[in-house]
């Protein structure tokens, strides 16, 4: 079994996806659903005081019974509020210690702020929480947040909700041939395609949630990306071919070939 | 009469009530949130003895949608 090991806990599937962006509840639930993901990232947020008291709750849709909650810091520009939001999310969920950490340094292109980024993961290890961290494509600061402690490390493909796939694979490389931990991409995959290059590269999961959401059809490119990983998966375990520049080798018998019609003309 | 900010809004009570009491009175009891008090969080199991003060500053937060 090839399974995939997050803080020592075993999962099957290695897409995991968000919430937000979702028509309703019920889209979210189904996509959820179709996608496979085990892993499933929720935010912290003010409820709206005294007004909708009978409004549907998320955690209703996406049980912690049945999923592994991974509450973010998305929308958090300081570590202060990155950590506090955490001690929120912990409380919430009865103790739950596996988060995805991102401190944002850019409101236009949701950069991470990697200074930031490395004091509150070390805050929040110290503290006993089992740290999934987004980053920059950045090789030392990937290294630097599994020196620290943190359980995933977790570099950008391109910018949150972009959709505009694998711009640097070669930084992608360099981080997975260095990390222990498992390396996942998070942000910026547009279409299955994506999400098999990601895998294929060595990436050991990939964290998606627009480009599900904002598909036309979100459930039925929930159901492309479980497919385009798990693909993405068995062709890195199956080991590529080698790349052979400007030399071609047919996959048919050289000989045998019958006539050409220009020499039966002759 | 003591003054919170809850979720940055501020609010005035007339007497002092704890923070039970101020889930019954907004319609949040059995839903699931986390409360922050002055920068602390207050354990569920907190809520009937910690009694709000003049000048608190109050976050509750539930989970919602998000990457």
């Amino acid at each position: 079994m090839d399974n995939f090991v997050i803080a020592g806990k075993a999962y099957s599937s290695r897409l995991l996806v968000g919430t937000g962006k979702y028509k309703d509840f019920t889209q979210t639930r189904a996509a959820i659903e179709a996608s496979g993901a085990e892993i499933v990232t929720v935010a912290i947020r003010r409820t709206n005081i005294g007004q909708n008291a009978d409004a549907p709750n998320l955690l209703d849709s996406v049980p912690p019974s049945k999923y592994t909650l991974l509450p973010n810091t998305a929308g958090c520009y300081t570590v202060d509020d990155a950590v506090r939001t955490l001690h929120l999310a912990r409380e919430l969920l009865d103790g739950h210690k596996l988060v995805k950490l991102e401190v944002l340094g850019d409101p236009r292109t949701l950069f991470p702020n990697m200074v930031e980024t490395l004091k509150a993961a070390e805050t929040l290890v110290k503290e006993g929480f089992d740290v999934m961290v987004y980053t920059s494509d950045d090789p030392i600061a990937a290294k630097q947040l599994e020196e620290i402690g943190c359980v995933a490390i977790m570099p950008l493909a391109s910018l949150i909700g972009s959709g505009m796939g694998i711009l640097n694979p070669w930084n992608l490389q360099i981080i997975i041939e260095n990390a222990k931990v498992p390396v996942l991409v998070d942000a910026g995959v547009g279409t299955a395609s994506d999400a098999a290059i990601a895998l294929e590269l060595g990436c050991d999961g990939v964290l998606m949630n627009t480009a599900i959401a904002a598909a036309k059809n979100p459930v039925l490119m929930a159901s492309a990306m479980r497919k385009a990983v798990e693909a993405g998966r068995e062709a890195y375990l199956a080991g590529r071919m080698a790349r052979k520049i400007y030399i071609a080798s047919p996959s048919s018998p050289v000989e045998g070939v019958i006539a050409s019609t220009n020499t039966l003309q002759h | 009469m003591i003054q919170l900010t809850i979720n940055g809004e501020v609010r005035q009570l007339p007497h002092p009530i704890n923070i039970e009491q101020l889930i019954d009175q907004n319609n949040l009891q059995g839903k699931r949130i986390a409360i922050e008090r002055n920068g602390e969080i207050v354990p569920r199991s907190q809520y009937a003895e910690q009694y709000l003060a003049d000048g608190d500053h109050l976050e509750v937060v539930v989970a919602v949608g998000g990457g």
